[in-house]
């Protein structure tokens, strides 16, 4: 620490060289270093942790299934034939679609709260869509299928089919609950944690950046799409991947519309499930122990898919982030 | 039918409270200088209401007695007693021969209380009864009955106009032992459905979607025209729900209520005698008045106890409830145990030991 401050240089000004020099200040933050090390590496652990623990735990199912387990498309408990890919599928078509949703809204709400609105009305919007976070999933469960299936079912869904109906995405019968009914619910949930952040973002752009673009004469939406966003970029991905990763294990709420059907189907009308949805169903009730381990495998696939996800999402900060900043 | 089985019951219930009495005597000076018990289970969560209502009036009847129930689901209760974690368990769904193996030592089933399932569903227009035979119910949830309008429907519901709407086949989508009742049912009642489907706290369902718990499926089936789902008939009742009427194996048409879940349970009782074994399921059981979807729910405990206070305690808790406990059983909507069950029950509490000798020895003399 000594060393670094030293060599940077940089807050030498500031600290005292005193203080510098004084041996306990130079214990105490070795301390300090260590707690907050410990710290960091915890998290590390936990996770390293619950990943041994689950492999260990799907040890009995991995060897009976084998790799099919990822490509196999049938559950059925009764006759001990486990797969994951139904799943699989849910979860992701789920969580895209969901981002699908959401991403546009919370952006327009964002730039809309930190660029157009009067402060007053950005407070008071700011708080209502905080607001939305923290209602309890069960209850936006239980909404979902009390008042929005049914509007799904009786107004969106004919209306999307009779329009798109040649397309297989909208086709078939319409129940409500499904794929489309678990991400529309999944959208409302990601919306105030995707619109929250892309506010802090789009706030911390340098107010420079914004008098250069209207200074270069451009209009309010030219100045948001060429200086605002592309330098806030970085940020903005950011809040995009931490929706997806509610998405991914949010439990409740999809459990309740999203049909529960383990199926492969091209319409978004029709039922599927999710990994944590199957886990939060099935695990109390399990009770042979090859269908215990077949469900802790298949929340080692869900572990697995959240940490692509999150390296792809690595991937594509770091890509956006080493490319050219705006077009200023 | 109905009076004199009640009658019977009450004879029972008195029975047993005196023999409860009795028990009492005896136990007080052997757990009064363990001070206080503390008995752990853990298990179903159908049963739960009832069982914490037992838990909380013996404990008021013997403060010296306590006992702690965590409902976390028949699976986590199965899987406790394996590992001698708790007391005793419960499970809705009776364990099979590699189970109890599995165990590793002796555990008795005692059926404590039955369940019936009730058939919801939604039709506009249409009011709660409409008959469905125990094969229409089969052939909707293969997925090869389709419309309501269908004549293998409309055959016994001539009064009755249906609809010409498509079915929407809800059904549980966590694992419950009302699940396991249900698909009991459709396995006594089709070969087709035991072979391809079978029974299970889940299974890998032919058609329809998946509700989580009693208010998921009653939600679906209430928001969805032309949907039908399977309810615990507490659900129904408190809900007041459209139910239909089911015919049972004698060839009657039976609403689902305490009294004909009872009558399935006296059923049951006959094929135990017979069997030998109180996994008995009384799907589609024979006899008059007899709803055909119902089942029974299990407490698991071990059959050799190793501590003798605990153990003692434990029995005559068990006593209590199959005799004195089933009391509360309807005002909760469970259908009590009949008679004939409740003196299985007995045989079996009878056999719990400790160390050899038979806990519940002071009340062998009955």
């Amino acid at each position: 620490m000594l060393r670094s401050l030293n060599v940077g240089g940089r807050g030498g000004a500031v600290i005292p060289p005193a203080a510098l020099v004084r041996r306990h200040r130079a214990w105490t933050d070795t301390a300090f270093r260590v707690v907050l090390t410990a710290m960091a590496l915890l998290v590390v652990v936990v996770v390293v942790w619950m990943l041994v623990q689950l492999v260990a735990a799907a040890m009995p199912a991995i060897k009976r299934f084998g790799a099919a387990f990822l490509w196999t498309r049938r559950w059925d408990p009764v006759h001990d034939v486990f797969g994951s890919l139904t799943f699989a599928y849910g979860t992701v078509a789920s969580s895209l679609l969901a981002l699908l949703l959401a991403v546009p809204v919370s952006l327009g709400a964002a730039v809309y709260l930190v660029e157009i609105a009067p402060p007053a009305v950005s407070t008071a919007l700011s708080f209502v869509i905080e607001l939305l976070a923290s209602i309890p999933s069960v209850i936006l469960g239980l909404w979902g299928i009390f008042v929005m299936a049914p509007w799904l079912r009786r107004v969106v869904e004919p209306a999307l089919a009779s329009v798109f109906g040649w397309l297989p995405l909208f086709s078939g019968p319409t129940y409500g609950i499904g794929l489309l009914a678990g991400g529309v619910i999944l959208a409302i949930m990601l919306l105030p944690i995707v619109s929250s952040v892309s506010r802090e973002v789009i706030r911390a752009v340098p107010q420079s950046q914004r008098e250069a673009a209207y200074a270069l004469g451009a209009t309010r939406w030219e100045m948001i799409r060429r200086a605002v966003l592309p330098y806030g970029r970085t940020g903005l991905i950011g809040a995009v991947i931490l929706g997806l990763g509610r998405a991914l294990g949010e439990t409740m709420a999809v459990t309740m519309v999203i049909g529960n059907r383990p199926q492969i189907s091209a319409s978004l009308f029709q039922p599927a499930y999710t990994i944590a949805a199957a886990l939060a169903n099935e695990f109390s009730e399990a009770t042979t122990d090859i269908y215990i381990s077949a469900l802790i495998e298949l929340a080692a696939v869900l572990f697995v898919i959240s940490l692509l996800v999150n390296a792809v999402a690595r991937w594509l900060v770091w890509r956006v982030g080493a490319a050219p900043r705006g077009a200023l | 039918m109905r009076i004199a089985l009640r009658r019977r019951l009450a004879g029972l219930a008195i029975a047993g409270f005196v023999v409860g009495l009795t028990g009492l005597g005896a136990s007080i000076p052997g757990a009064g200088a363990a001070g206080l018990v503390t008995l752990n289970a853990a298990g179903a969560t159908f049963p739960y209401p009832l069982y914490s209502r037992w838990f909380a009036e013996y404990n008021r009847l013997h403060p010296d007695v306590r006992i702690n129930y965590q409902s976390i689901g028949s699976g986590g209760g199965i899987a406790q007693v394996q590992k001698g974690t708790v007391d005793f368990g419960a499970s809705d769904a009776p364990l099979s021969d590699q189970q109890l193996a599995a165990m590793g030592r002796p555990i008795v089933l005692i059926p404590t209380v039955a369940g019936a399932i009730a058939m919801t569903y939604n039709l506009p227009g249409v009011q709660t009864g409409i008959r469905l035979t125990s094969e229409n119910v089969v052939d909707i949830y293969m997925g090869r009955t389709t419309k309501w309008s269908d004549a293998a429907i409309a055959a016994n519901n001539a009064g009755t106009p249906l609809p010409d709407l498509a079915i929407t086949v809800v059904h549980r989508s966590d694992g419950s032992g009302t699940t396991f009742h249900f698909t009991s049912f459709l396995s006594e009642v089709s070969k087709d459905w035991a072979d391809k489907v079978g029974r299970g706290t889940a299974v890998e369902w032919p058609a329809g979607i998946g509700g989580k718990g009693n208010e998921g499926v009653a939600g679906a089936v209430k928001e969805t025209p032309g949907a039908i789902g399977y309810v615990e008939l507490a659900y129904v009742v408190q809900n007041r729900l459209a139910y239909a009427v089911v015919k049972n194996r004698a060839g009657q048409w039976v609403a689902p209520s305490l009294s004909s879940t009872t009558a399935a349970a006296a059923g049951g009782a006959q094929k135990m005698v017979q069997t030998n074994d109180v996994r008995v399921s009384i799907a589609y059981a024979p006899g008059p008045n007899v709803y055909p979807i119902a089942g029974f729910t299990y407490l698991l405990v071990p059959q050799n106890q190793t501590d003798e206070v605990k153990g003692k305690a434990l029995a005559q808790f068990l006593w209590w409830a199959i005799h004195d406990g089933e009391k509360d059983a309807p005002q909760l909507l469970y259908a009590p145990i009949p008679g004939s069950v409740v003196s299985i029950d007995e045989r079996i509490l009878k056999t719990i030991t400790f160390q050899g000798s038979a806990l519940l020895a002071s009340l062998a003399g009955r």
